[in-house]
């Protein structure tokens, strides 16, 4: 009966290949550490692929764990992942070989402490996507803010340790505010009053398949007999469509959005995000920009939009403007200004490559946040996928500038011009990649921000211009930095003896440019992946809206209470 | 009026005797320690530290035996002492605090040359006094016994006499503390006065009719007395913050920390604390329960600025004694917390936090006492440098102490914080009162300025390729036990509480 422990497998393997370096490495085996860790890395990406065999035509929460923990405050040892989360724990794995292979020849000190720390940061981040109690969520989701204060302030550049605070308090004050969040959300949950309400087709919806219903009625039974709450978090979520609209569900909205937003970093929460960026190695960034920025809009997915509904779709509560207007205000702003920051980076004289791929972070971040919270299949289907190219393509940007500053230890786009004629293979690599962040068709950016473009058009033709003005300045500079870099004749003369990719860089970079041909050529897997569990949130939204190919089904919530026996 | 009473027949007996069994062997195993000084050479005093180890090991077992085999709760001595689930878990806070003071100590007055057998002696002693603050249920034997553990706090902070910060710093401690004895004693006495009993319980229930008829009727007569108590429990708390180094009356902490021995520094803030704050919570919950509304607002404001000012002034600190102690400033705040919500997760979180609390300074005070050897004075944040590649291992315990202090998930100081953020929320419900939730929401966003600092001895242990000196450290057997000690019961802790939150949670139980 007990199947294979999977996620738990994916989650904590990292740490085991961790305690094995720290156990059987000395520190002078550099060589052997790295080659040790790169191999681990790749362990975890294989054992990641079981997930792949996640049931598309069933959806919902799937390869369930549940384990007792701790009984006297009701958290449980949960773990189940949806598609999104699924994709995104490959995506974290796969970044996780790429980081490891790339910092090969960029790590130079302390290599055994760096790939414990790599490590660690993986299972962190993957518990995050994996856990399905919300206290097990907190503290993976906490707790991997501190291998990454250590990435950033031991390998980083010149000012990384005003980098390193300022990213660790940050990302702090929003998950501590959040704590406060999920200890209401905690309290609310043995509120007879509410949780009586809840009707059995919303944990359906939202559970998405008779396990995974069966989980909830468990760990409900369970907090029960102990007289304590639940943390389960579809037991929340479909809490979230009974607490009744007001201060209190907006207050809690936002503990939630503080942390998230910092994280993602949403407008005006992005400042710490391009100084960390900067300073990190090489490896750091490509973690950060791919996995971490992700774990604030996966946030925003898995628990504002359905735990929140009220709220979320909430457009008067300020009287004229309410908390889904000031989150699309933010987004669009969020768009517009990343992309009028990235291309001062060009403009200016001495512009750092970095940052200008930080701010064009910011600026896709927006996108994603747009398409959340136009609230319909195709925006949130356009953002969910957004955030898993986005992994690809600004990884990949990341690692192109490690590899040039690798070679030049500048990151200035004035040091460069004309190096397509000395690297043509890096020039191609370059392009590809470029070309992607701007979202030309057949690559994967396109079918995520048409998608996640078309469902803010359906919620507010205005919204989709400001989104569409970005996506144009940010061809605008993406070209801009390709032609100052690449094109014209080299005019200084330390760019003429560089060299081209190795073998190494060979192969860490073109499973990137194959995923990103792949998600533009043929979506059809990817959405498929996300389309269930994307439906199911937007269904506990908007009980009434058109969904293609899902009639509707589920009664309003207000409706279903009153029918309610209990 | 008991007492007398009891003078006929017996003034106790054996099974009362039973009742105190872990203070009497404490007590029996000081006296003895003060006799081995005496008898043994200097070079052997450390013979002492070992036999107090011991005698501590012997209390808590029959600390265990009274768990284990009797009914709580029991009152013994005509009610003056009351053994239930908050005396056991507070006096096992303290032998834990007493043990892990005295395995850091050793090492420490060998460098400082001050290896003699009255410092064991007299941390037993505290420790006795600390016991009785915990099990103790009248205020006469209550401010007996904190008079104890005061007084001779005062001898261990100036333990170091012929270092001149140590003098004064004992010099400073012991006015403000006498001062503040005064106050509490004046406090204690308006009580007695109204209630006309030194026994808590009767006080408690004296106070509750005083204000039941108040309610009912408030013209009449008894009205008068609720200036008395109002000024009776100011007194009281004023008395208290005093003891547990609350802002206003927190200025002694950080010179009398910064001056004491090092090891003397951790016991104080850690034992010291948990026993006043022991204190705290018999008083207001047994005797004043009824006066809540009038108590929780006083104290749910000096918490918040205690936890303001200690944590923003910490930040600033250089000194590692001085900076803990303003850090241990904020954490009274954040205990006090504990004592403003008064329910079932407020009380956890207080008993949680106080042991991690002391596991976790404990820790940090052994890893500075490490880096003291002759000539170098070793307590400044910067000695710290470069640590993660003299002593990893090291450097990696300060970093999770350091981590737990903040409150970051997977330690132990982040279930205390949960619990006891947990209870205001709680309390906010019950009470439908707002201002509970903006406590919290204040309390929680100063842990975001304590990170700052308990941070920065992680920046410079591992963020630098300088290393302060290359010296070994001065470490002990005693000193490396009781800090893996430490560290596996902060991760234990926030591994795995479920044990340690059903132990608690069914001792406190109401």
């Amino acid at each position: 009966m007990k199947s294979l422990p999977i996620l738990s497998i994916v989650t904590w393997l990292p740490t085991v290949g961790a305690i094995i370096i720290l156990a059987l490495f000395k520190k002078t085996q550099g060589t052997s550490i790295k080659k040790f860790a790169t191999a681990w890395f790749g362990l975890a990406f294989v054992a990641s692929l079981l997930l792949l065999a996640y049931n598309r035509g069933m959806g919902g929460m799937q390869f369930l764990e549940d384990c007792t923990w701790i009984p006297s405050i009701g958290a449980r040892y949960q773990m189940g992942v949806d598609g999104t989360a699924v994709l995104l724990i490959v995506l974290t794995t796969l970044l996780g070989v790429i980081a490891a292979l790339s910092s090969w020849k960029y790590i130079e000190k302390r290599e055994k402490e760096y790939y414990i720390l790599l490590l660690l940061l993986q299972t962190a981040v993957v518990g995050v996507f994996t856990s399905m109690d919300l206290f097990l969520f907190y503290l993976f989701f906490e707790v991997s803010l501190v291998p990454m204060y250590f990435l950033i302030g031991i390998w980083g550049g010149e000012n990384r340790l005003y980098a390193a605070i300022k990213f660790f308090l940050y990302t702090l004050v929003g998950s501590v505010v959040m704590l406060l969040g999920v200890l209401k959300m905690y309290f609310l949950t043995q509120d007879l009053a509410l949780t009586s309400q809840i009707t059995q087709a919303t944990k359906d919806m939202l559970a998405g398949n008779s396990e995974a219903v069966a989980m909830v009625a468990r760990s409900v039974q369970v907090a029960a007999d102990n007289g304590t709450g639940t943390f389960n978090i579809l037991h929340m979520q479909a809490l979230g469509s009974v607490i009744p609209m007001g201060t209190m569900q907006v207050l809690l909205f936002f503990a939630f959005a503080l942390g998230f937003a910092i994280k993602v970093p949403m407008f005006p929460f992005h400042t710490w995000l391009p100084d960390a960026h900067v300073e990190a190695p090489t490896a750091g960034s490509v973690i950060l920009a791919g996995i971490l920025l992700k774990l604030g809009t996966y946030g925003f997915f898995r628990f504002n939009l359905p735990m929140f509904p009220a709220a979320s779709a909430d457009e008067s509560f300020f009287g004229s403007f309410g908390v889904r207007s000031v989150m699309i205000f933010l987004a669009i702003v969020g768009i517009i200004y990343g992309a009028l920051a990235a291309m001062y980076f060009v403009v200016k004289r001495d512009g750092d490559v970095k940052k200008l791929v930080a701010y064009s972070s910011v600026s896709s971040m927006g996108i994603v946040m747009l398409g959340l919270f136009s609230l319909n299949p195709n925006g949130v289907n356009g953002a969910v996928l957004h955030m898993i190219n986005h992994g690809i393509y600004s990884a990949a940007l990341f690692l192109l500038v490690g590899i040039i500053y690798e070679r030049r230890h500048t990151r200035n786009v004035a040091e460069f011009g004309g190096l397509s004629h000395v690297m043509p293979g890096y020039a191609a690599i370059f392009l590809s990649m470029v070309m992607t962040a701007i979202g030309l068709p057949l690559l994967c950016v396109f079918i995520s921000e048409f998608l996640a473009l078309r469902g803010a058009f359906e919620a507010n033709p205005y919204w989709a211009a400001w989104g569409a003005l970005g996506i144009i300045l940010n061809a605008g500079y993406m070209l801009w930095l390709y032609q100052r870099m690449f094109f014209g004749t080299i005019d200084n003369p330390k760019n003429e003896t560089l060299t081209d990719l190795s073998s190494r860089e060979w192969i860490y970079m073109t499973p990137l440019v194959i995923m990103s041909l792949w998600i533009g050529i043929y979506p059809k897997p990817f959405l498929e992946y996300i389309e269930r569990p994307v439906n199911a949130v937007v269904r506990q939204i908007r009980p009434t809206y058109p969904i293609q190919g899902l009639p509707a089904t589920v009664p309003p919530p207000e409706r279903a209470a009153v029918t309610n026996e209990k | 009026m008991l007492l007398l009473q009891a003078n006929t027949t017996a003034l106790f007996n054996a099974v009362d005797l039973q009742l105190i069994a872990p203070e009497l062997i404490l007590t029996l195993c000081g006296c003895v320690a003060l006799v081995m000084e005496v008898v043994l050479p200097y070079r052997k005093s450390k013979l002492t530290a070992y036999f107090s180890l011991i005698g501590i090991a012997l209390a808590a077992l029959s600390l265990g035996v009274q768990w284990w085999y009797t009914d709580l709760p029991v009152t013994g001595f005509y009610g003056m002492v009351r053994i239930d689930g908050f005396a056991i878990v507070f006096k096992a806070i303290f032998l834990i605090a007493a043990s892990l003071a005295i395995a850091i100590s050793t090492r420490y007055l060998d460098i400082e040359g001050e290896q003699h057998g009255e410092y064991y002696a007299l941390v037993l002693f505290a420790t006795v006094g600390m016991m009785f603050l915990g099990c103790g249920y009248d205020l006469i034997l209550l401010y007996i016994s904190l008079e104890l553990m005061a007084l001779t706090f005062y001898v261990l902070v100036a333990f170091t006499k012929r270092e001149k910060r140590s003098n004064e710093a004992a010099m400073k401690y012991f006015l403000l503390g006498a001062f503040s004895s005064g106050v509490l004693l004046y406090g204690m006495s308006l009580l007695y006065g109204v209630a006309g009993s030194t026994n808590l319980g009767e006080i408690g229930q004296e106070v509750g009719r005083v204000f039941g008829s108040i309610a009912a009727d408030p013209a009449s007569d008894l009205a008068k007395l609720r200036p008395m108590l109002l000024l009776g429990m100011i007194a009281l708390a004023a008395g208290l913050f005093f003891k547990i180094a609350a802002v206003p009356f927190h200025m002694w902490a950080p010179d009398a920390y910064e001056g004491a021995p090092t090891s003397v520094t951790a016991f104080l803030s850690t034992g010291s604390k948990a026993a006043s704050f022991a204190l705290y919570a018999r008083i207001l919950f047994e005797a004043l329960p009824s006066m809540r509304a009038d108590w929780a607002p006083l104290l749910g404001l000096v918490a918040a600025i205690t936890i303001m000012v200690g944590n923003w002034a910490a930040v600033t600190q250089e000194n590692s004694k001085r900076l803990l102690a303003y850090s241990s400033i904020s954490n009274a705040g954040y205990l006090l917390l504990g004592l403003v919500a008064g329910n079932s997760y407020g009380y956890t979180g207080l008993m949680i936090y106080l042991l991690v609390y002391t596991l976790m300074n404990m820790g940090a005070f052994g890893i500075i006492i490490s880096l003291r050897r002759r000539g170098i004075i070793g307590d400044n944040v910067d000695d710290l440098t470069g640590l993660a590649q003299k002593a990893p291992a090291m450097a990696a315990m300060m970093g999770i102490f350091m981590l737990s202090l903040g409150g970051l998930p997977m330690t132990g100081g982040f279930i205390g914080k949960y619990f006891l953020f947990g209870g205001l929320l709680e309390r906010g419900r019950t009470d439908g009162k707002s201002w509970y939730y903006w406590l919290a929401g204040w309390a929680i966003i100063n842990t975001v300025v304590s990170f700052y600092y308990y941070v920065r001895f992680i920046r410079v242990m591992y963020l630098g390729d300088r290393v302060a000196d290359d010296q070994p450290l001065s470490l002990s057997p005693a000193l490396q036990t009781a800090l893996v000690a430490s560290l596996v019961g902060i991760i234990a802790i926030g591994v795995y509480p479920q044990p340690l939150i059903k132990i608690v949670q069914k001792l406190v139980a109401p």
